[in-house]
């Protein structure tokens, strides 16, 4: 390494923080991320921000510039508390997938713990938003800081032209829909956010007689059989069914006007820019971490930070990257920071200095002492189910010691189907890769039908995985928020499938 | 490729906005609680903040998501000890344990709690006793507070420099380092020029003084050079702390009939009234004492727990209250070092003939002491459309207004609901508004 040959200086000793410091050490973090990983980055933009504005990037998503609504301000009164309580330390990261990429360096941090920050986020986060092929098919990072601003603007705007109240009315069924609004089988029929826009306002008035079109020349009384063949043609340009329900409801609604058709657009494009970082927790947090720790060592090795630094780092790491075991009162789940973290540096492991058994499992890898473009690739192509499925070694399932259950609700009892010996791994590895993260797990409800002629009900469909129902009352409670938009009667029905689709 | 920005400086109150849309949200509930602790709450300590607790119900963002049961499921956990497969477990009662995230999202169930602000508590305080927004504005600022010299520091403003203390500072290190003197070096330099004018050519002895001088004077000069006169070092700045404007201290005498006709209602009127005398008080003076006097056929001094929450039963003499007065301003609080200022409420049943003895008592002297004396009578709300004229009422009403008309710091009004109580004030925030810069 071209580094080894100005190490011994050291970047910073002791706990505070400087401009110059951070520079020196971000120049320093940067030249390994790139010569030493081969990492390639979007320009950077590292903010320096008080705790306070760090709630507030919380509590709006983590982005810089959000629309106003009340339940931003439910969310920050809840992580303040949370804050004040001393039950969370402020995670210390909130990155941006955007170019330039923006990452939060939070005042109170010590200096080591900006190193942290800076490897973390503004290397291993960003390279993972810049190379990995969901985020690149689906997000658009040049155009989202516009796209937001935009957004924030338009939905100002609409407040004092038709008052807040309309406005938070509207928001609240769109993101009451919201997670239920993203294209996850086909592109999403937008190139850019920023050609979108502009696009956009050229075509919303067509759209609008478009659609009363489609309303108004449809004589509802006349039934005769030209009629019916019209119908179904239009049926046919429809698309059904649709998984996207606000896209349809944006693009058919008989009740809506045209601003109001906008807004329901803005939340379905953030929806959807967010799709792919709940694809890819483990993925993006293991990329991250790896990425730090990588960086931090190499650091550390050659005398660029201190021991005591090195030590406040690695406490910090471990912090993060703790897993309680199931029956500890602070297990909540799987934690994606450590699982991603133990499956890189398996990776590694296995390319370097691989046993028996991993040249059983990983033929194509094992002993090829390429561990970087391994990496890279992983990070390039997979998303969290594929990537368990290909990587998952013996290995990380025996260290932590994981075990599959099968959860009938007729019974009152689990049934353990997989343990970490030799004819567990393949269980559990499929488990996981099945269930991926439970509470990000979205049931798939589709617009099936749409009465043109009749009474213009919307047909929504649950098809029901393994016969796990919906949350009744919130379902209720969200199909009215549906009527509100769609201007008419609403109905959900459910059909089973099995899981295999 | 980065760059680093400081965004510390920017508003900090990003989220404000969406706070105040929150607490819109959530009206009743928060209104609720204002109410509830204006109740339970010491007049003294109205404002500052208060929890509330909203149900989560009212709060919940819906939608279209899994159930937490029921179906068939699978899970992989972490840190198997002794579990084989095949192993049957049985399920905890209430429930699977699969992990959920402490999302403020989650069932909806829990009560979301919050801790409003000392201003949104005014606020909503305010809001029902109909202040108009000045007012409101004067209200909820804290007291004045004004710079006070408070000894040096080693940083400050240019136009704070404290000269003097700089120089002594200089003065010190010069002489310690024996820094050389400018006069001591100019007359080295006299000598030298002297020296240059008489000197022949071929005076040895001469030249190499000369020399020896002007070697001198480089060293002198070299080392002037190296010692500043004035070193940053030596820079102090005058240091200002804030500290509360002084004012004079003020006393506030709350007067209540509480015979059995006085009942929730009305106490809780009164209460608002007496509250909102006191914040204003507060923002006036550093220090309201309060005196809680309360009566029946004889009045007493009591704490504010008594005051508006026991019992009592007897007839109603409101002269007592006024000689009760009298005499604690005589024994407590000096006329010349507290200004005085009186609230009274009571439903306007006095006994009769009593009246008389407290115009008496106010007009002889009473009113003097006092800055400002306000009365309020508490009527029903049918009664309040009868009573529309203000000249004819009870006994006692009628008396005071003869007070009202010779002393123009003698306030009285009926109230029914709580927005009648502002109008009480209103001369008292108008002449106190002009004075201030609200």
């Amino acid at each position: 390494m071209a580094e080894a040959a100005k190490s011994g200086d050291l970047l910073f000793d002791g706990s505070d923080w400087d401009f110059d410091t951070l520079w020196r050490t971000y120049d320093v973090i940067e030249g390994i991320a790139r010569d030493d990983l081969g990492l390639d980055l979007y320009p950077n933009q590292i903010e320096i921000i008080s705790s306070e504005q760090m709630l507030d990037a919380y509590s709006s998503v983590g982005m810089p510039l959000m629309y106003h609504h009340w339940s931003f301000g439910k969310q920050f009164i809840f992580h303040e508390r949370q804050y004040r309580k001393g039950m969370r330390g402020l995670a210390y990261e909130i990155v941006i997938n955007s170019s330039p990429c923006v990452s939060y360096c939070m005042e109170d941090n010590t200096m080591p713990l900006q190193a942290l920050v800076i490897a973390h986020a503004a290397c291993g986060h960003n390279h993972f938003f810049k190379n990995n092929h969901l985020f690149r098919q689906w997000t658009d990072a040049e155009g989202i800081l516009d796209y937001l601003d935009y957004a924030r603007d338009f939905i100002q705007n609409c407040e004092e032209r038709h008052g807040p109240a309309e406005v938070e009315q509207l928001l609240d069924a769109a993101h009451a829909l919201m997670p239920a609004s993203v294209f996850r089988h086909r592109r999403p029929p937008t190139p850019s956010m920023r050609a979108e826009k502009e696009r956009e306002r050229k075509r919303s008035e067509e759209a609008e007689r478009a659609v009363y079109y489609l309303w108004s020349t449809l004589d509802r009384g006349d039934k005769s059989k030209n009629k019916t063949e019209e119908v179904e043609e239009y049926k046919s340009k429809m698309h059904l069914p649709e998984e996207n329900i606000l896209y349809f409801i944006e693009c058919y609604s008989p009740a809506l006007k045209p601003w109001e058709r906008e807004i329901l657009r803005i939340v379905r494009n953030i929806g959807q820019y967010f799709y792919p970082q709940q694809q890819t927790k483990i993925m993006n947090e293991g990329c991250a971490c790896f990425v730090h720790y990588h960086i931090l060592n190499k650091l550390h090795e050659t005398g660029r930070i201190t021991d005591g630094a090195m030590l406040e780092i690695l406490h910090n790491h471990t912090n993060v990257l703790t897993q309680p075991v199931f029956d500890d009162p602070r297990y909540g789940g799987l934690n994606p920071y450590a699982i991603g973290f133990a499956m890189m540096r398996d990776i590694q492991r296995i390319c370097l200095e691989p046993t028996e058994e991993d040249h059983r499992w990983f033929p194509d890898i094992a002993g090829s002492r390429d561990w970087r473009n391994v990496l890279k690739q992983a990070w390039e192509g997979y998303r969290d189910e594929s990537f368990v499925q290909q990587f998952l070694s013996p290995k990380v399932i025996r260290d932590f010691r994981m075990f599959a259950l099968t959860d009938d609700a007729r019974n009152n009892w689990y049934t353990v189907s997989g343990i970490h010996d030799e004819s567990g791994y393949q269980t559990v590895r499929d488990t996981l890769e099945r269930i991926g993260d439970l509470s990000l797990s979205q049931p798939i409800i589709q617009v099936v039908d749409v009465d043109l002629l009749g009474d213009r009900v919307l047909h929504l469909q649950h098809r029901k995985v393994a016969d796990m129902p919906l949350d009744d009352d919130d379902a209720k409670a969200t199909l009215e928020h549906c009527k509100r938009l769609w201007g008419y009667e609403v109905k959900l029905t459910e059909t089973s499938v099995s899981s295999s689709e | 490729m980065a760059q680093f920005i400081d965004r510390r400086l920017n508003p900090k109150d990003r989220s404000l906005a969406n706070r105040r849309r929150f607490i819109r949200r959530v009206r009743g509930a928060v209104k609720k609680a204002v109410d509830a602790s204006v109740q339970k709450r010491g007049i003294a300590d109205v404002d500052r903040g208060e929890n509330v607790t909203v149900p989560g119900s009212d709060i919940q963002e819906p939608s279209f998501h899994i159930a937490r049961e029921g179906g068939f499921r699978e899970h992989v956990l972490p840190g198997n000890r002794a579990y084989r497969k095949g192993d049957r477990i049985d399920k905890p009662p209430g429930g699977a344990g699969a992990g959920r995230d402490g999302a403020p999202e989650g069932d909806g169930e829990d009560n979301f709690l919050f801790v409003l602000s000392r201003d949104e508590f005014l606020d909503l305080f305010f809001e029902d006793l109909e202040l108009p927004d000045l007012i409101k504005r004067n209200m909820k600022r804290s007291e004045a507070t004004k710079p006070r010299r408070s000894g040096l520091s080693v940083s400050g403003a240019p136009a704070n420099l404290s000269v003097q203390r700089t120089m002594r500072n200089s003065i010190g290190r010069r002489i310690a380092l024996r820094r050389p003197k400018n006069e001591h070096v100019d007359e080295l330099r006299e000598e030298m020029r002297d020296l240059e004018m008489r000197l022949d050519p071929d005076d040895k002895t001469g030249w190499a003084r000369l020399e020896r001088l002007r070697a001198r004077i480089d060293a002198l000069v070299h080392r002037q050079k190296r010692i500043p006169f004035l070193d940053p070092l030596d820079v102090r700045y005058r240091f200002y702390e804030k500290q509360p404007e002084p004012t004079a201290n003020a006393v506030m005498f709350c007067l209540m009939d509480v015979s059995a006709s006085m009942g929730e209602r009305e106490k809780d009127l009164a209460k608002r009234f007496f509250t909102l005398l006191h914040l204003f008080l507060k923002r006036r003076y550093d220090k309201v004492d309060l005196v809680f006097i309360r009566h029946t056929h004889q009045a007493h001094e009591v704490d504010e727990e008594t005051f508006f929450h026991s019992r009592e039963s007897g007839g109603t003499v409101v002269s007592t209250a006024l000689t009760e007065m009298k005499r604690i301003i005589r024994e407590r609080y000096a006329p010349s070092d507290w200004n005085i200022y009186a609230a009274q409420a009571s439903d306007g049943e006095n006994y009769s003939g009593d009246s008389a003895k407290c115009i008496e008592i106010l007009n002889s002297g009473l009113m003097k002491l006092c800055q400002y004396f306000a009365y309020v009578e508490i009527i029903g709300k049918d009664e309040a459309l009868i009573l529309t004229n203000n000249d004819n009422g009870t006994e006692l009403w009628r008396s005071y207004l003869e007070v009202a008309a010779s002393w123009p710091n003698f306030a009285l009004k009926r109230v029914a609901k709580r927005s009648d109580i502002y109008p009480v004030f209103r001369e008292l925030f108008s002449t106190a508004t002009e004075t201030s810069d609200g």
